[in-house]
């Protein structure tokens, strides 16, 4: 089960993704032609609906081709998101490329079958046996003799539709899969070579700039265009319902413009407050309740546990932040639209960009064109809004670049999350009950073609976000324990005896309101905030119980690869079995401490566990990373070098998430703007140690590994400062003034 | 507009500009260089770096007419894929990065240092690393690579 049955199962926090093939016209799934081309040279071309954005993907897609279809990897062009090529898999989000197309169906299975195809007609044309060939090189072989590949189909179609029955070849005879296989990109990324979207430069190509309004909610009054009457290159003021832009001959021309612009706004409705918001979203009506789990007998296991344990935990509205301003090329002309693009979903823009623009989607073409990274949905869908309605209204090229205001005011946040939680524990400490219930504050979501209005331009021109249909109380779950069982909600805790441990009695209830800002899926939606909260409150019941940490998850989970993810973990950390805070811990100086977490990401879509060794300056209430150890279960190893990559990034972003990250806002508008106010770590951070262990599956299905350390280092952080100093830290980020706070409170 | 003559990566060019406008407009738009690029246009996180003057220095809040005739150096100016630099040959071999949007900043910063301390120390290296972003937090393989470099 992956993110997108759960999306169909619950509705919980994101609402469902219109079906794959949405739009008529894309590549059929099923036809092989659809995957791969042979070139009369015997070149392999492949074809991919998942995209590189700097995870690595795109090597270890050609990696999967090479191996499978046995030709060199050299030889090997991958062609990925482009709307008049590549197959439409939706998004290249949520962990979910490695499962969709190294498992036995998609990219995967189209290479085993056209494998097959070839020694099928490389047996007709040889008269060799099928049995007595082998596809080696490029080539089919027999003992004796051999066929190239461009010989066989060379510019010819297959006219087959995929096999399922096509078999995979062996891991163990892996050459290319598998293998530390370096990164094609990098050389050109590294020399400054490579055409990121904001390097796409076209013909005539003109210059956008936007002017947003000065608050959530703010209507457009009026625009004086007279303003900027007479501006150097100015080409036109573009004002549609409150969207306000202006086009330039240069870029410089354009910002000056958007700056210069006289535009009056009828302001919105006041924010909610900042201080207190984890109270306020407990209290804010209507709701949208889900029940994610419920074994209907929480309230009396409650009631008639040896002890109850509480606790309240609070993480706040984080950021994408991407390095680069999120840009687009569009080129609107003649009822046909070109657009480059640095989006997650090319054909959700297709069909988003056609209700835009009032075009069949037949007549727009979107290509991904790589941006910086985007960790989710950052401002790459809104910008290239901007683009193809600018576009549109001048009738030449525009390329539009978001500044650094424009992209954080107004991108999709990371759902803020308010939680509680209680357990009631037996007379010997074994969980018995865990109630877990939590609100969070949801508006947009990545936009669709009916739900243009999920992002801020869409909003600007007139559509509606995706509406808050408040539901309460919330409809039963599904049973408790019942095959058709998935944790893939992100909501529930590993411990969960439906899911991968034994705590027998469960009850996950989520509350959605309604948030004044956009918020959207930003790495480990959800799943982070809640593992924050289950992992930290199950290192507070070891603490209340004076038992090791590892010793009591390990107590209550039962699936092994979350145990293997364990014991793995902390082996290679070294962990000394003894329970928190340290008593030997000093009252002044450097307090040293180490914390540990384990998850299954989307309840089946890779397991993890992370030990944080941590150093708390006791006078400033600075937190020093010393060290962070991860083990790593994500089915088979397909590139062993671009998982540490990616795990080691996610430690790290992370851990600039947990120590200093947050939203902040005034009445009127959102204040964390810049690098200035809103705290990202930088490069010249005190970087800890990390080191990674996989754990390599080869027969089991492949599955996640981009987000599974992000969710982990959090509640790992949090458990070190524990153990470092007794005092327990109940709201992200971590800041030095909290945690002096949380030291005072505890002691 | 007046005419400004760029020298950039050894190569003269005459360009048609607002003096005002900032260097990293004139790089990416008129010579349609791709290695500096627009992170914040603030002088916060370094994606626009150039050298100049043997400093790396950020190209969005730098006017055009601020460098004109100096040599200014981009990323593409000290390397190609086929014959990288030192610095960047050591950055593919230690796969240090992942977008790769942050490399400018990154790799410049890095020359600038080794270029004055070849044989920089890591809290040296940390310290011209301050003021630069990698939001895919490539962190500990960008800093092994410099350190490659410097040893
Ligand atoms: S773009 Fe120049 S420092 Fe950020
Ligand atoms: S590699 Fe993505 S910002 Fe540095």
């Amino acid at each position: 089960m992956n993110r997108r049955h759960f999306l169909a199962a619950a509705g919980a926090l994101f609402v469902e993704f219109p079906a794959f093939g949405q739009v008529p016209g894309a590549p059929s799934m099923k036809a092989l032609d659809s995957w791969v081309a042979i070139g009369a040279d015997g070149t392999v071309t492949a074809y991919s609906g998942k995209e590189e954005l700097g995870q690595g993907i795109f090597t270890a897609q050609a990696q999967l081709v090479a191996e499978e279809l046995c030709v060199p990897f050299n030889r090997v062009k991958l062609i990925t998101c482009d709307t008049a090529l590549t197959p439409d898999q939706a998004h290249t989000s949520g962990s979910q490329s490695h499962p969709a197309n190294f498992n036995h169906g998609n990219l995967a299975l189209a290479c085993a079958t056209a494998r097959e195809a070839l020694i099928r007609l490389a047996s007709t044309k040889l008269g060799v046996p099928v049995s007595e060939l082998s596809a080696v090189n490029g080539e089919v072989r027999s003992a004796s003799k051999a066929i190239g590949y461009g010989e066989l189909v060379g510019g010819q179609k297959f006219n087959l539709t995929l096999d399922p029955a096509a078999k995979r070849r062996d891991p163990k005879t892996w050459t290319v899969l598998g293998k530390p296989v370096p990164r094609t990109d990098i050389p050109e990324i590294v020399t400054g070579r490579f055409e990121y979207v904001q390097n796409v430069r076209v013909p005539g190509m003109l210059h956008g700039g936007v002017v947003r309004p000065p608050s959530p909610g703010a209507k457009l009054a009026s625009v004086d265009e007279a303003s900027i009457a007479g501006m150097p290159g100015l080409v036109k003021v573009i004002v549609k319902k409150d969207f306000v832009g202006v086009v330039a001959e240069k870029q410089w021309q354009a910002i000056q413009a958007a700056q210069k612009l006289k535009v009056s706004w009828t302001p919105g409705p006041a924010l909610p407050p900042f201080a207190g918001f984890a109270e306020h979203l407990k209290k804010q009506q209507p709701t949208r309740d889900t029940r994610l789990l419920d074994s209907g007998d929480v309230d009396q296991k409650l009631a008639s546990a040896a002890t109850v344990m509480k606790a309240s935990y609070y993480h706040p509205y984080q950021m994408h932040g991407s390095v680069g301003g999120s840009c687009a090329v569009a080129d609107v002309q003649g009822g046909k639209a070109t657009i480059w693009s640095a989006t997650q979903g090319v054909w959700y823009q297709k069909s988003a960009c056609a209700t835009l623009l009032g075009l069949r989607p037949a007549d727009v073409h979107v290509i991904f064109q790589r941006g910086s990274g985007c960790y989710g949905l950052n401002g790459a869908d809104t910008v290239t809004y901007d683009a193809a309605v600018m576009s549109q209204a001048v009738g030449k090229p525009v390329r539009v670049q978001l500044s650094r205001a424009d992209e954080m005011a107004w991108e999709n946040f990371g759902n803020a999350f308010a939680l509680e939680q209680r357990v009631g524990l037996d007379a010997r400490g074994y969980i018995v009950a865990w109630d877990h219930e939590a609100w969070s504050p949801t508006l947009g979501n990545r936009p669709g073609p009916s739900t243009p209005g999920n992002v801020i331009t869409g909003t600007l021109l007139g559509y509606q976000p995706e509406p808050f249909v408040a539901r309460s109380p919330a409809p039963p779950a599904g049973a408790f324990g019942s095959s058709g069982f998935n944790n893939s909600s992100n909501g529930i805790p590993s411990y969960a005896g439906a899911g991968h441990g034994n705590v027998k009695s469960v009850r996950v209830l989520v509350h959605n309101v309604r948030s004044a800002f956009f918020t959207g899926p930003l790495r480990s939606p959800a799943r982070l905030q809640n593992t924050f909260a289950h992992e930290c409150f199950m290192d507070e019941i070891a603490a209340k119980l004076q038992v090791d940490p590892l010793e009591y998850r390990l107590r209550h989970l039962s699936f092994f690869r979350l145990r293997d993810a364990l014991t793995e973990v902390a082996k290679a950390a070294n962990w000394q079995k003894r329970p928190s805070p340290n008593p030997k811990r000093p009252k002044t100086g450097m307090a040293p401490g180490r914390g540990i977490a384990v998850v299954a990401y989307e309840g089946d879509n890779g397991y993890a566990a992370l030990v944080a060794e941590v150093e708390v300056d006791l006078a400033t209430g600075l937190i020093h990373t010393k060290r962070i150890v991860v083990s790593n279960d994500s089915g088979p190893v397909s590139n062993p070098d671009g998982i540490k990559n990616q795990i080691e990034g996610g430690a790290l972003q992370g851990l600039s998430r947990a120590l200093g990250e947050e939203v902040t806002w005034d009445q009127t508008k959102v204040t964390s703007v810049h690098w200035g106010n809103y705290r990202s770590l930088t490069l010249g951070m005190e970087t800890p140690v990390i080191e990674s262990v996989l754990i390599n599956r080869p027969e089991e299905e492949a599955c996640g590994s981009g987000e599974t350390s992000i969710t982990l280092i959090q509640a790992a952080i949090g458990n070190a400062v524990f153990d470092a100093t007794g005092a327990r830290l109940r709201e992200a980020p971590f800041t030095p003034a909290r945690v002096l706070a949380a030291i005072k409170a505890s002691s | 507009m007046s005419a400004i003559t760029l020298k950039v990566n050894g190569q003269t060019h005459q360009v048609d500009i607002d003096p005002a406008t900032p260097l990293l407009y004139a790089l990416s738009d008129d010579l349609g260089l791709r290695g500096p690029k627009f992170g914040c246009g603030l002088g916060q996180c370094g994606a626009c770096t150039v050298i100049v003057r043997g400093e790396a220095i950020r190209s969005c809040v730098t006017p055009v007419a601020s460098v004109a005739g100096v040599e200014i150096t981009t990323l593409e100016g000290i390397g190609t894929p086929e014959k990288p630099h030192p610095l960047q040959q050591a950055f593919i071999d230690l796969q240090a990065a992942q977008c790769g949007y942050c490399m400018s900043g990154v790799i410049l910063s890095a020359k600038a240092l080794l270029d004055k301390n070849p044989k920089a120390q890591k809290p040296e290296i940390e310290r011209v690393l301050q003021g630069i972003i990698c939001r895919c937090f490539t962190n500990a393989r960008i800093v092994q690579a410099i350190d490659k470099v410097a040893r």
